[in-house]
């Protein structure tokens, strides 16, 4: 990587967060409605993951999707204004925090329903296969999607038809507020992948440069016709499942032992530690980040609300 | 003109289809090396081979969210349920993605995907393989829900729906397929969401559509003898619903009976006669009168079994009803 990436990436690590904490503050004071469901703590993995991808390649997620939506490189204001329901968010305000996608940057949502979009990404490769592309899809998702039957429908049918997809488990070892442990037969999510013969590993999904450098050779081995892949990043959540949650399951240690291994730590220590660039080159892209985060509150702020005409347009493509 | 069955009108109009855009494709259980269960795709699988008539494992959510993924990669999979009665299945792909990403997204992703199912009672395959769910399907805004009743509309309302840019539920009727009737030569389509007067009459407006067709028409027949002169409109579509040939029909006869294989309770005759009310309730003569299903769960026995299933002498009745 070139010292440029290095500092995209960070940025974007920063930005996420910065993001995050931004939407937790407009929660608290009623301007962003519904469910919110926050990424902190588990930036490297997105991070890492599409850090890696090319331009060809599909992105697709669950609900908690603010960071991968910038990493797939669309705007902060956009995301905001999306969370704001706004008519210049990425989903003209009609899909809020569990659906933003763009289509133009090969970002496809953005799913609320647990384990639903593993069999959609399992149709996004065959596109790509079909269409003899050498597109990979990245479908990500947590451990509790790989309790649902579609996590296994999907994992199935991508062996068979030897689809171009990887699948990402995000461990962050709890599916809302119920343990690995107490909700999966198997503690380490990738030996679910064993039983579909489908080629898989574990990473610390704290560590962006782990992460990061994993993609980047699964991704050209599934490019080269191997079939799908299965990657499992063990990771944590610094906040609730969602805004609200008492979290009573589990202790104020135990969090404050994870955020010791703060994904944005590790990799501002490297970048320091391997003299890839100085202490105050770092602290200008936190301050930058903190400005993108406010210009997006103020573009989202002062943008308009969708038209009451817009509640009955795109039901159909032919009316 | 060619006089051929059901069967035969929506396997040309996939083959067709399929001939003509190298983007659509087939994908289900058993659709290609077996032929389908029904024969539709018999032969497809020589001709257009495997990639293009993909053989699935029985797994009903991967096969519908497979279609979805591959929609929004701009191909156009036609995704085969052995039975309606399958799509519980897949439920959460068929409501909570296939009708939505479209509107959720702000209008981003197309889905030009057909679902084929098939549905409907009569063939002694007991209460989980004999329904006719079709208005829980046609429940939900995004969907479009297409249903005919003859050859020519089949293979009319099939070539339209592959080549239209929203999803679409396609339910044919199990016991539909051998049945005859004409079809043009040639590329034809009809627009979906058009209902049609199927039969012209003066006394008094059926509503049907699909395999209630027959059982109407052959009513009908019944009625005319006694010099009962029955208007049958076919909805064709059941969601987008076109009421247009109804309300004329109804304006025209003052008294409707709504004829359908699918249970009585929020079924598409309550949807029909609450819109008759709304619409026309100035030209109400007598109440308006509906052919359902008994409300049980479909049984094995044939004779209970028809005892359920709405029959020609129930229409007959409703009919006489009315007037």
């Amino acid at each position: 990587m070139e010292k440029q990436e290095y500092l995209d990436y960070y940025y974007q690590m920063v930005l996420i967060r910065r993001l995050e904490e931004k939407a937790a503050e407009l929660y608290q004071q009623g301007k962003i409605g519904g469910f919110l469901h926050l990424y902190i703590g588990q930036e490297a993995v997105s991070t890492g993951l599409i850090s890696a991808r090319r331009q060809q390649d599909r992105v697709i997620t669950a609900y908690r999707d603010h960071g991968v939506a910038i990493n797939c490189g669309i705007p902060a204001k956009l995301v905001m204004a999306e969370l704001l329901g706004k008519a210049t968010g990425m989903s003209k305000g009609k899909g809020g925090s569990m659906h933003m996608a763009d289509i133009n940057r090969n970002f496809f949502g953005g799913h609320a329903v647990v384990g639903a979009h593993l069999p959609i990404a399992a149709g996004l490769a065959l596109g790509d296969q079909y269409q003899k592309t050498d597109g990979v899809t990245i479908c990500m998702f947590g451990d509790g999607a790989t309790n649902i039957g579609f996590f296994h429908e999907a994992l199935n049918l991508s062996k068979v038809w030897k689809l171009p997809v990887l699948w990402v488990c995000e461990n962050n070892q709890y599916g809302m507020g119920t343990t690995v442990e107490r909700a999966s037969a198997v503690v380490e999510m990738r030996q679910k992948a064993e039983g579909y013969n489908i080629p898989n590993c574990r990473v610390d999904g704290m560590n962006f440069m782990e992460v990061h450098r994993a993609a980047e050779d699964i991704l050209a081995q599934i490019r080269s016709g191997n079939g799908p892949y299965f990657l499992e990043a063990l990771t944590y959540r610094f906040r609730g499942h969602s805004m609200g949650d008492p979290e009573r399951y589990r202790k104020a240690e135990e969090v404050h032992q994870w955020q010791e291994s703060d994904p944005i730590g590790i990799f501002r220590s490297s970048i320091l530690k391997e003299e890839i660039a100085k202490e105050e080159e770092l602290n200008r892209l936190d301050d930058q980040a903190l400005e993108e985060i406010q210009e997006a509150v103020e573009f989202a702020e002062s943008s308009p609300e969708p038209s009451p005409e817009e509640l009955f347009k795109d039901i159909y493509v032919e009316e | 003109m060619a006089r051929i069955t059901m069967r035969e009108a929506i396997s040309q109009a996939l083959w067709e289809e399929m001939e003509k855009d190298p983007k659509a494709f087939i994908l289900g259980e058993e659709v290609g090396v077996w032929g389908g269960t029904y024969a539709v795709t018999k032969g497809f699988y020589d001709h257009f081979g495997p990639e293009r008539v993909r053989d699935t494992p029985i797994s009903e959510a991967a096969i519908i969210g497979a279609a979805i993924g591959a929609a929004l990669t701009g191909l156009r999979p036609v995704a085969e349920l052995m039975t309606i009665n399958f799509a519980f299945s897949a439920m959460d792909h068929i409501v909570n993605e296939t009708a939505k990403l479209h509107y959720m997204f702000g209008g981003q992703f197309v889905l030009p995907m057909v679902i084929r199912a098939v549905g409907g009672g009569g063939r002694q395959l007991g209460a989980t393989h004999s329904q006719t769910p079709d208005s829980v399907f046609a429940h939900f805004p995004g969907l479009k829900v297409v249903s005919p009743g003859t050859p020519e509309d089949a293979k009319g309302l099939l070539k339209a729906s592959i080549r239209s840019n929203d999803p679409i539920l396609f339910i044919e009727h199990a016991t539909l397929y051998q049945t005859r009737g004409e079809v043009p030569e040639g590329d034809f389509t009809i627009p979906i969401g058009k209902s049609k007067i199927q039969r012209p009459g003066q006394d008094v407006t059926l509503v049907t559509y699909s395999k209630m067709l027959e059982i109407s028409n052959k009513a009908a027949d019944e009625l005319a003898k006694e010099g009962i002169d029955v208007e049958i409109i076919d909805l064709r579509s059941l969601r987008p619903l076109d009421m247009e040939p109804v309300l004329e029909s109804f304006k025209k006869t003052n008294r409707a009976v709504i004829v359908e294989e699918g249970w009585r309770s929020y079924g598409v005759g309550a949807e029909v006669a609450s819109r008759l009310y709304e619409e026309a309730f100035d030209y109400v003569d007598a109440p308006i009168k509906r052919v359902a299903q008994k409300e049980v769960p479909l049984p094995y026995n044939r004779t209970l079994e028809q005892l359920a299933l709405p029959q020609v002498e129930d229409v007959v009745r409703a009919v006489k009803e009315v007037l």
